[in-house]
């Protein structure tokens, strides 16, 4: 036992420090390769501009406020799009859950909609409301609806039966039951859910934002494509880059914070 | 009511517990009265899965406070009968009543506790929450915390309070749930085979620990187990079961504290042995 704690000890006070380091140094170091390579001649600039025109574009971009109206109008679009689209598919999902009637009533349909790719229906979409933010949202929401909702009604159709037995017998009420039984057990599907539904909002928006904008990161990379300027094309997929990697690490801290019972999350 | 009815029991028995009186007495002081065990009467008692008569006719005193311990081969119905006792399934036909005196709103479901094989933990609370939930409707009540850690500390266990059952062993898990059974201070409680998945050491200071707590208790103890030797070294009585119905009734008179593998308690065993063995070459 002291053996053990003399060894972990000490490892578990410097690895979250390095951790945090850690990770990084892949993605540093590739932009250095990439730096060196297009400095050297490598790489042709019309092909792929160097890290630091990129960084140079992204400043001038900052200061003219382009950049961060454009990153705030994608970051709105996809906060209320995950919104919406999340709390209808939980909320589908906890009712097709815990009850049969629901269930049967809407479960089909839903497995249905599920298989159209949700992409398809773009065309669709800009001829009912044109390039309107509602369009971008329907498109979000739509998309992240299906992760949330399969994974939240499997967390709750796997709780284990056992404690829930052992909560009647204990008396819980059913509001009580859900709340100390049912949905804490589902809470880790939930998570896989969001983290699925996360990478999907991202990937809706670009594809819309492209398509049908007028503003936002996507619009803000096709401009530049008409006008040739590769660096602030490269820098919008860059940003799009770092905002996933942020909302996939907003999740994590979430899922630690919520989730420290399980044995995945304590301390190894 | 508690002295007319321990008279029921044997002597033996009687002389026994008079041995630990002074711990007895101590605990029981501090306790409301009405949480002393509670008297089991089971009659004509059936029970079917479809075509499947698993309990046929199934009668059974049980005096207050006694230890019953129920024996018989694996899908005899064991389970089946702990069930219905605890009300977690429907009668078929027959009747299950608690005590001659008592009015069936006397009896609050706090009274009737069950503990399984699976500790059935929450493994999202901490220790002492889970033994928390044991209170049922008193849940919510100022001295919640309070009885749950001196429940904790009756099974030996308040040290780990703040810990997440993921990180208990099986035994101690086991400890946990039954601090839960016992925080509602239970009349009755069923027990099925609580130990069957723990190893031959825990096993055997859970065992001490469950005959520790009845008696400081003195709730009725019915426990199902496939262990015969478990079953003389706890009970008061054995009961097999055979073909739906209790086939023999064995009183073990062995004085406490039992000492294990002695020889009057190994000739019970192996005369309950073989009880089952020949039901089983019948069939
Ligand atoms: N919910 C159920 N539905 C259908 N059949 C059941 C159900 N529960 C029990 N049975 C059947 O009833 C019979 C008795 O089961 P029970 O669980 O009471 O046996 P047991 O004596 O506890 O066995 P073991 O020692 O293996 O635990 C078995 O044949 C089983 O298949
Ligand atoms: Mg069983």
């Amino acid at each position: 036992m002291s053996l053990i704690d003399s060894i972990s000890l000490p490892r578990s006070l410097r690895l979250p420090r390095v951790d945090g380091l850690i990770q990084w140094i892949v993605p540093l170091a590739i932009i250095a390769i990439w730096q060196v390579a297009s400095v050297a001649g490598f790489v042709p600039t019309r092909v792929l501009p160097a890290p630091s025109d990129v960084a140079l574009a992204g400043w001038k971009l900052l200061l003219s406020g382009e950049l961060v109206r454009n990153i705030w109008v994608s970051f709105w679009r996809a906060s209320i799009g995950f919104l919406i689209g999340g709390s209808i598919g939980f909320a589908f999902g906890l009712a097709n859950g815990l009850s049969q009637l629901s269930a049967k009533l809407t479960d089909t349909t839903l497995q249905m909609v599920r298989n159209v790719p949700h992409l398809a229906l773009i065309p669709l979409v800009i001829l009912w409301f044109g390039i309107d933010e509602s369009a971008k949202l329907f498109l979000v929401a739509l998309g992240v609806f299906f992760p949330i909702y399969l994974n939240t009604l499997h967390g709750i159709r796997t709780v284990d039966p056992q404690l829930i037995e052992m909560g009647r017998i204990y008396g819980m009420t059913d509001g009580e039951l859900f709340r100390r039984v049912i949905f804490p057990g589902a809470l880790p599907s939930i998570f896989v859910g969001i983290r699925f539904a996360l990478g999907i909002m991202w990937l809706t928006l670009i594809v819309a934002e492209t398509i049908a904008a007028s503003s936002g990161l996507g619009y803000m990379a096709m401009q530049a494509r008409e006008f040739m300027l590769i660096d602030v094309v490269v820098l919008s997929i860059l940003i799009y880059a770092l905002l996933g990697k942020l909302a996939d690490s907003a999740s994590r801290v979430l899922e630690r914070a919520t989730l420290a019972w399980h044995p995945a999350f304590q301390k190894r | 009511m508690q002295t007319a009815l321990r008279t029921s029991l044997p002597e033996t028995e009687l002389a026994s517990r008079a041995n630990f009186a002074p711990h007895a007495r101590v605990v029981r002081e501090e306790r409301p009265a009405q949480t002393t065990g509670l008297p089991l009467s089971i009659r004509g008692l059936r029970k079917s899965f479809g075509d499947n008569e698993v309990l046929r006719g199934v009668d059974l005193h049980i005096p207050a406070g006694q230890f019953v311990a129920i024996v018989g081969k694996s899908g005899c119905g064991k389970s089946t009968l702990l069930r219905l006792i605890a009300g977690l399934d429907k009668i078929d036909a027959g009747s299950i009543s608690f005590g001659q005196d008592f009015e069936p709103r006397d009896i609050q479901p706090e009274d009737i506790r069950v503990m399984f094989q699976e500790p059935r933990l929450l493994p999202w609370a901490r220790v002492l929450a889970n033994v928390e939930v044991g209170l049922g409707r008193d849940r919510a009540s100022g001295d919640a915390h309070a009885r749950a850690e001196k429940a904790l500390t009756e099974v030996g266990l308040a040290d780990k309070r703040d810990q997440w059952p993921s990180v208990l062993s099986g035994g101690q898990k086991q400890r946990v749930a039954l601090g839960r059974a016992l925080v509602s201070r239970p009349r009755v409680l069923a027990f099925d085979e609580p130990l069957g998945a723990l190893d031959a050491l825990t096993r055997i200071s859970m065992q001490r620990l469950l005959e520790r707590v009845w008696r400081d208790q003195g709730f009725t103890a019915i426990l199902v187990t496939h262990d015969v030797s478990e079953a003389v070294a706890l009970a008061d009585r054995v009961l097999v079961i055979e073909e739906g119905r209790i086939a023999h009734d064995v009183v073990v008179n062995a004085g406490r504290p039992r000492q294990r593998g002695s020889a009057e308690l190994a000739g019970l065993e192996g005369s309950i042995l073989s009880h089952l063995l020949s039901a089983d070459d019948r069939t």
